[in-house]
């Protein structure tokens, strides 16, 4: 393989899937945005949309500006090739932090409890573990602004609920497996509730749209009902 | 303005959607189908991507607060106004007062009702297209319901306009009713770890489009088909036209308003060219995939976009007599 060390597949004649591996990993991950960032960089003529997954990366293109998409692929591999030369991409570290206040447990946590049961921990050990975490933004999916973040402390995985629920809360912090995230809308969902941010994750009249990003570092402070309710940014 | 009476069975405002948000989870959405739609608005003589009312399989029932000029184009819609039958493919002119009544398909799925001037609701991240499944753009992003009042834009300078219309677009070319026709597949990722006899049956069986069958996707019905082995995947970025292998065995062709993830087996890509004729398939219809290479993909929608893009020419010179 070329320096940018990933397989490119093409995904019919309008896509790119860049594929870093095949495991959710943070390391992994890291090198998805830092490509996605090389790649914004250059500004590929005729690209479309440069989206991060957890492994790997898709570029959408049009095909009537690249016809044959293997030279789109070599044209990638070959910013990929002096990004890795030229020094290293922005690191992880100098990524901005966002920074979300969320109201653990309570009304706003339906979960937590049950998060804390079947974790063998005190709801005040799981906040603090889940407030102490150093995040990342690995992808969005599922929904607008829906972000999948990396980092969660491995002794707070739990399984989804066997039964999702049809309406979560906007700004809901969950849990599902090894995974954390905060729905940016109500939407229907199998994570564990444990808290909720007052801050609106999603405005299609806001720019950008999305608070969350990907390749951004997220922290979250615990933070009282009262306060949640004077910083809320829900529509009652 | 355009009063809503009845929305028909799923009427959306649709132009060629928000491209370029799928790193924030937001889809492309837009018409299902994108010549349908610019041929539409090259009928009334506007600029290609205008947004246009997507219909549904039953049309809608509309108030004209203003004389307009119409056009009608996808699938073969009955259509009146003022107990008058209108022809789809060519410019209409209706007088403010009129209803115009937009009633079934015999075939097809979608139609695009352009009115000269366009749509005129406020765009949403750039686009008027109603995204229903993520309910994002106008109106919140859900269909159009009785009562909806929908503005228009300036109809600017219409004399010369065809008055009169003697001439009609031939919709064969742009409207495949034929369902027997397969659509062109890409292999995918996944194509060759189906089990012998899924892979036979992928290009060889008859689907069926599902009731289930929406603008998220295209579910297909029919033979269930199987890897040789389970796969686990990770979440990984799919677009329009990819076919899934969730764990029923039952593929999905994703579709305009896809999620822009998703973590089941890819077991082909649908050719561009062909989307518009999977926007056309109905619940109940037959569907057949024939095997397609990526350079013959590529050319055919090159040659699609040729005629596309001299239609529109020849349309427009007709349209100012030139």
């Amino acid at each position: 393989m070329t320096g940018a060390d990933c397989a490119i597949e093409p995904l019919g004649e309008s896509a790119l899937l860049l594929h870093f591996g095949n495991i959710i990993d943070r390391a992994l991950n890291d090198r998805v945005h830092a490509a996605a960032a090389a790649l914004r960089a250059v500004a590929l003529p005729g690209v479309e949309d440069i989206a991060p997954a957890y492994a790997s990366l898709l570029l959408r293109f049009d095909p009537r500006r690249w016809p044959d998409a293997p030279l789109l692929a070599d044209a990638v591999r070959e910013v990929l090739a002096r990004k890795g030369s030229a020094g290293r991409a922005p690191e992880p570290a100098a990524a901005a932090v966002v920074e979300l206040p969320v109201c653990y447990g309570g009304e706003h946590g339906p979960d937590l409890a049950e998060v804390a049961a079947s974790t063998s921990l005190t709801q005040d050990e799981v906040i603090a573990r889940h407030a102490a975490g150093d995040y990342r933004v690995a992808m969005l999916g599922f929904a607008p602004g829906f972000a999948y973040l990396l980092g969660l402390d491995a002794a707070l995985a739990v399984p989804r609920l066997a039964a999702p629920r049809l309406r979560v809360p906007a700004g809901s912090i969950a849990i599902g497996g090894a995974q954390t995230g905060v729905y940016p809308s109500v939407l229907p969902g199998g994570w564990r509730l444990i808290g909720r941010t007052p801050l609106r994750l999603f405005d299609p009249a806001r720019a950008p749209p999305a608070r969350l990003a990907p390749g951004l570092r997220v922290r979250f402070r615990a933070i009282d009902a009262a306060t949640f309710t004077a910083l809320s940014e829900h529509d009652a | 303005m355009i009063e809503v009476l009845t929305p028909g069975l799923l009427s959306s405002l649709q132009d060629r959607g928000r491209p370029g948000l799928a790193h924030l989870g937001i889809g492309r959405a837009g018409a299902a189908d994108l010549p349908a739609l610019r041929l539409a608005n090259a009928l009334v003589g506007n600029p290609p991507d205008t947004c246009a009312v997507e219909i549904t399989l039953t049309g809608p029932a509309l108030r004209l607060h203003r004389d307009v000029e119409i056009a009608l184009t996808g699938a073969p819609v009955a259509a009146e106004a003022n107990g008058r039958p209108l022809p789809g493919w060519t410019p209409l002119r209706l007088r403010a007062g009129s209803v115009l009544r937009l009633g079934g398909m015999r075939h097809g799925c979608r139609s695009y009702l352009a009115v000269r001037g366009g749509i005129d609701v406020a765009t949403v991240l750039g686009s008027r297209s109603q995204d229903l499944n993520a309910g994002l753009g106008p109106l919140d992003g859900r269909a159009l319901r009785a009562g909806d009042r929908l503005p228009l834009g300036p109809p600017g300078d219409t004399t010369g306009a065809a008055d009169h219309t003697a001439w009609s677009l031939d919709p064969r070319p742009w409207f495949d009713g034929a369902a027997a026709r397969p659509l062109r597949l890409l292999a995918g990722t996944h194509t060759t770890l189906l089990d012998a006899a899924s892979r036979e049956a992928l290009f060889a069986a008859s689907f069926g489009v599902a009731a289930a069958s929406n603008r998220v996707g295209c579910r297909l019905d029919g033979p269930r088909l199987a890897l040789r082995a389970p796969l686990e995947l990770i979440s990984e970025g799919v677009i329009a036209g990819t076919v899934q292998l969730p764990p029923n065995g039952q593929p999905i062709v994703l579709f305009c308003e896809h999620p822009v993830s998703g973590g089941y087996p890819r077991i082909g890509q649908l050719a561009a060219v062909d989307l518009p004729r999977l926007a056309q398939r109905r619940p109940g219809d037959a569907l057949r995939f024939a095997p397609i290479d990526a350079g013959e993909a590529a050319r055919l929608l090159e040659a699609r976009e040729q005629r596309l893009l001299r239609m529109e020419t020849a349309i427009a010179r007709r349209r100012t007599g030139s």
